[in-house]
């Protein structure tokens, strides 16, 4: 009982987190700027924080992530960064040569005040930016929402930089993605390549932490969206944006400075949000939905109709980031299930009001808590007060999924204890047969592990 | 080499063609893909084994969550140092300070938990807020009668080095605080043992057939109250000299317990440690219960590890880890299977290790401090590693040059401590070296040539 001191009783905590369901802004911007074609991130701050982004991210797609750091030291936050950040410009291209550096901050270099727009400006007025490279900045702050907030901050900075309106209208759609896996980023493409539209995908990290092995250490994979495909958004039909938390200022931006109008849409997970997703996407290229796609769909809600016994009321306890979530509980809900419990700790309170409006009508019993004290202490507790029949989260749900006996499927981030979610998106319809698949898999599991003699079912 | 950062030349050496001694110790240089880490995590990770203590981190939420249950040190009882509390710092509280939150928190925290003491960890911008730590601390160790001692581990506050030192220094407030103790005849503490994987186990199951007690292992299975008596001990043994070095030269000085330096990794190392701690409580009785551990160990151990050797007889290996002591007692296990050490680097060894790691090491090994990415793998290429031993961050990048790779850091999941863990050792590189998994390697277009039939190509193992 790793969590043998969690207590049923809830007490108001005055001031503390209690096994965090999120993590600082700095690895959400690492990883959307690792979905940039020849882009090498960079950590302003300490040492310590690239290393813990590139462990954490590394541990869970079990594949090399590259990033370089300021390496500040004790002066540096006395004088500011600056010093640091030319000298790593300069160190980087001359080393490392990536196509674009994409900076982002960190709590130390925020709260001395390093401004890092000035910092690049001068690097680039110093001649440390060699012709036809870039060096594109977000400012990251660990103490302002999460890693979400850092994913969101990095792909507006992509988008501000290199995107342009050069009134060449291309018939395009860009389709800027939530925080997903590399094999979602994959479906993406393949469901817009199934009606037949050309799009740009931002960030795109497939090809890029899903790489085969040949024996070869490549240190910018071939994947990753390039600098002309962000830069040819300025001039698409429509911004598809996937998910609020994390593609909306980008979506927003491109609006802004490119006049390139955006419809936001949940992430494509389950059946209603890949229908809008769909319907979206088919509005903003003018194109119709192809059978194949239909019959996709068709082969999903089958699925729905011959299990609908096993999910039907089912409680189900979840934890994760806004934007995954609010489409994994319509999709739960969908199917008649109980998604009672939902955490998030990245805030925002557009969160716990969309999630609850998702849940008003058939689970009105439901708990939503996000931002400040949400936590998976808190999400034990509730489960310790009325049960749940399944967890869904990332791989820390094990300690509680553990002490409490209960089913556990693993989904968003960070998943260091299994593989897969590389390889096999959850995104679009087939996506949703394979989270039906493991929600069945994990409740079929302990069904037939605790079974009695008598009951114990061949056919199931 | 053209291709590596100038300024980092004089800290890579290649053994024979070079004869200056390599520059260490070194802060990183901006903008390289360093390896390293930083001040707070040297701190975290020394005190993380302790199994009854409360860790706090103060800082915003990233700091906690990445040290979140990551590090393989078992506890046989407490499995407290195994969750994550942070204050979770907010825009708000780095304005007015986050000194409140932390009061709260530690409040709260001991009444749940009833903590036998509480480590504060700061993090970056802790000090830049200038929040007093020490004095909520203070406070808090009145209010509620257990220690809480705060551990000033800024990130930027110098290498990773410095985080063991202040970390040590947070030890050195706990040690020497309970004068009722009896320690048996013969007693060590045991320092810079994580107890990965259960190695200390092992460790212990040895010296207790030597017939010596252990007080307190610091930095594995640890217990404050141990530590508290830890200075009752006859002797310090140190592995891991890095991360623990400061404490043992404390203990010297102030309550003239020496120390020595020994590594648990390979025959030669491990059968030395004992011999060494037998000698120095010049007991026969007990020097003549060494050798027959030793003896009955490796005539157990060395048929045993004959077939592997065969197998890995020729093959090259690469090492990059934490520390250079580690790295030294590596390429002597290595040399036991067979296996040449044709690379081997560390973040964070001085001086010392590296003039050992060069007088070891063979003619044309390169040795390097604080690597990174790129050089590791041109490295690789260059010697025609087979095998590379490190820790998380490179072990993709060892699959993906299709090397087989045995995790020497905390993920390791097999003891490799003592002579079970060379045995360990031995298996995990064999089976890792020849993997069927290394045939399969194909770049895309091998197929389109039809030039090589599935089976045929050629073999790392082989």
């Amino acid at each position: 009982m790793l969590l043998r001191h969690t207590t049923t009783e809830i007490k108001e905590r005055k001031a503390l987190t209690v096994n965090p369901a999120k993590t600082c802004q700095p690895v959400g911007a690492m990883y959307a700027a690792l979905g940039v074609h020849g882009c090498l991130p960079h950590s302003h701050g300490s040492q310590g924080c690239c290393s813990y982004h590139r462990s954490a991210l590394t541990r869970h797609y079990k594949e090399p992530v590259m990033a370089a750091t300021s390496s500040f030291t004790e002066g540096s936050s006395v004088f500011g960064g600056q010093a640091n950040l030319l000298q790593a410009i300069d160190n980087i291209f001359t080393i490392y040569e990536p196509e674009i550096i994409a900076v982002h901050s960190t709590c130390l270099s925020e709260t001395i005040g390093d401004d890092l727009g000035q910092i690049v400006a001068k690097a680039k007025d110093d001649g440390k930016v060699p012709e036809g490279k870039h060096v594109v900045q977000a400012a990251t702050p660990s103490y302002v929402g999460s890693h979400v907030t850092g994913y969101a901050n990095m792909l507006e900075a992509f988008v501000k930089y290199f995107s342009f309106n050069t009134n060449e209208k291309i018939r395009q759609v860009n389709m800027l993605s939530g925080w997903v896996e590399p094999s979602d980023m994959r479906e993406l493409k393949r469901m817009a390549g199934l009606m037949d539209l050309k799009t740009v995908l931002l960030p795109d990290t497939s090809d890029v932490l899903d790489t085969p092995m040949t024996g070869k250490y490549t240190m910018y994979p071939k994947g990753g969206t390039t600098v002309e495909e962000i830069t040819s958004m300025g001039n698409s039909m429509a911004t598809v944006a996937m998910g609020d938390f994390a593609t909306r200022k980008a979506a927003i931006m491109l609006d802004n400075k490119c006049k390139v109008p955006f419809k936001m849409v949940d992430i494509p997970i389950g059946l209603k949000a890949t229908d809008r997703f769909v319907q979206a996407m088919a509005l903003a290229g003018k194109v119709s939905v192809p059978d194949v796609l239909t019959e996709e769909r068709g082969r999903l809600v089958d699925v729905i109709t011959d299990m609908h016994q096993y999910f039907y009321g089912k409680r189900v306890a979840l934890y994760g980031d806004p934007d995954n979530l609010l489409p994994l509980i319509e999709f739960l809900v969908d199917i008649d299930m109980k998604p009672v419990y939902v955490v998030s700790g990245t805030p925002g309170k557009a969160f716990s009001k969309k999630a609850l409006e998702i849940l008003a009508e058939k689970v009105p019993e439901a708990k939503v808590q996000n931002g400040a004290s949400a936590d998976m202490y808190l999400l034990h507790q509730w489960i310790k007060q009325e049960g749940v029949d399944l967890i869904m989260g990332n791989t820390y749900g094990k300690y509680i999924s553990r002490d409490e006996g209960i089913p556990f499927v693993r989904t968003g981030f960070p998943i260091v204890d299994r593989i897969g979610h590389s390889y096999f998106p959850t995104v679009g319809y087939t996506g949703g047969i394979r989270i039906l698949e493991r929600i069945l898999g994990a409740l079929m599991d302990k069904i037939d592990a605790t079974a009695p003699e008598e009951s114990f079912e061949l056919v199931m | 080499m053209t291709q590596f950062l100038k300024e980092r030349e004089n800290q890579i050496l290649t053994k024979g063609a070079d004869s200056a001694e390599i520059a260490c110790g070194k802060k990183s240089l901006a903008g390289s893909v360093s390896q390293r880490a930083c001040v707070f995590c040297g701190s975290r990770v020394v005190l993380y084994p302790i199994a009854d203590a409360l860790h706090v981190i103060h800082g915003p939420v990233g700091c906690a969550s990445y040290t979140w249950d990551i590090r393989g040190s078992l506890s046989s009882g407490p499995q407290l140092h195994r969750l994550s509390f942070t204050t979770d710092l907010k825009e708000r509280d780095v304005v007015f300070g986050g000194e409140k939150k932390l009061y709260h928190s530690l409040i709260e925290l001991i009444d749940k938990y009833q903590p036998k003491a509480a480590f504060v960890f700061s993090t970056c911008i802790i000090g830049v807020i200038g929040d007093d730590v020490e004095a909520v601390c203070r406070q808090v160790t009145r209010e509620k009668g257990i220690d809480v001692i705060p551990v000033m581990s800024e990130g930027f506050n110098g290498t990773k080095k410095d985080g063991y030192k202040i970390a040590n220094e947070a030890l050195a407030r706990l040690v020497g605080t309970n004068n009722d103790f009896k320690p048996a005849k013969y007693s060590i503490n045991i320092l810079g043992d994580f107890n990965l994987a259960g190695e200390l186990w092992i460790l212990a199951e040895y010296y207790k057939k030597l017939g010596v007690e252990i007080i307190a292992c610091m930095t594995g299975d640890g217990r404050v109250d141990e530590i508290r008596r830890a200075h009752h001990a006859s002797l310090n043994v140190v592995q891991c000299s890095g991360s623990i070095m400061h404490l043992a030269k404390d203990m010297k000085e102030k309550y003239k317990i020496p120390f020595m330096k020994v590594s648990y990794f390979g025959i030669e190392d491990m059968s030395e440690a004992l011999y060494e701690v037998a000698k120095f409580f010049d007991d026969e009785e007990m020097m003549t219960k060494a050798r027959e551990l030793v003896t009955n160990e490796i005539s157990k151990l060395l048929p045993a590890l004959q077939p592997y050797r065969q197998k890995l007889e020729g093959k090259k290996a690469a090492i990059y880890v934490g520390g250079a002591f580690k790295a030294i007692s590596l390429v002597k296990a290595l040399r036991l299977l067979g296996m040449k050490t044709v690379v081997v680097g560390s973040q964070t060894g001085n001086a010392e290790d590296y003039k050992l790691l060069k007088e070891l090491c063979d003619e044309g090994t390169i040795i390097v401090d604080d690597s990174n990415p790129n050089e590791l793998s041109e490295f690789v290429k260059l010697t025609g590693a087979n095998l590379f031993i490190g820790g998380v961050k490179e072990r993709p990048i060892a699959h993906k040059l299709g090397l087989g790779f045995c995790d020497h850091n905390h993920e390791r999941k097999e003891a490799l401590a003592g002579y079970v863990g060379m045995m360990n050792f031995a298996k995990e590189v064999f089976a890792s070296v020849t993997s069927p998994v290394w045939k399969f390697v194909r770049e895309p277009q091998q197929f389109n040539m039809g030039a090589v039939p599935p089976d045929s190509s050629e073999s790392q193992s082989s």
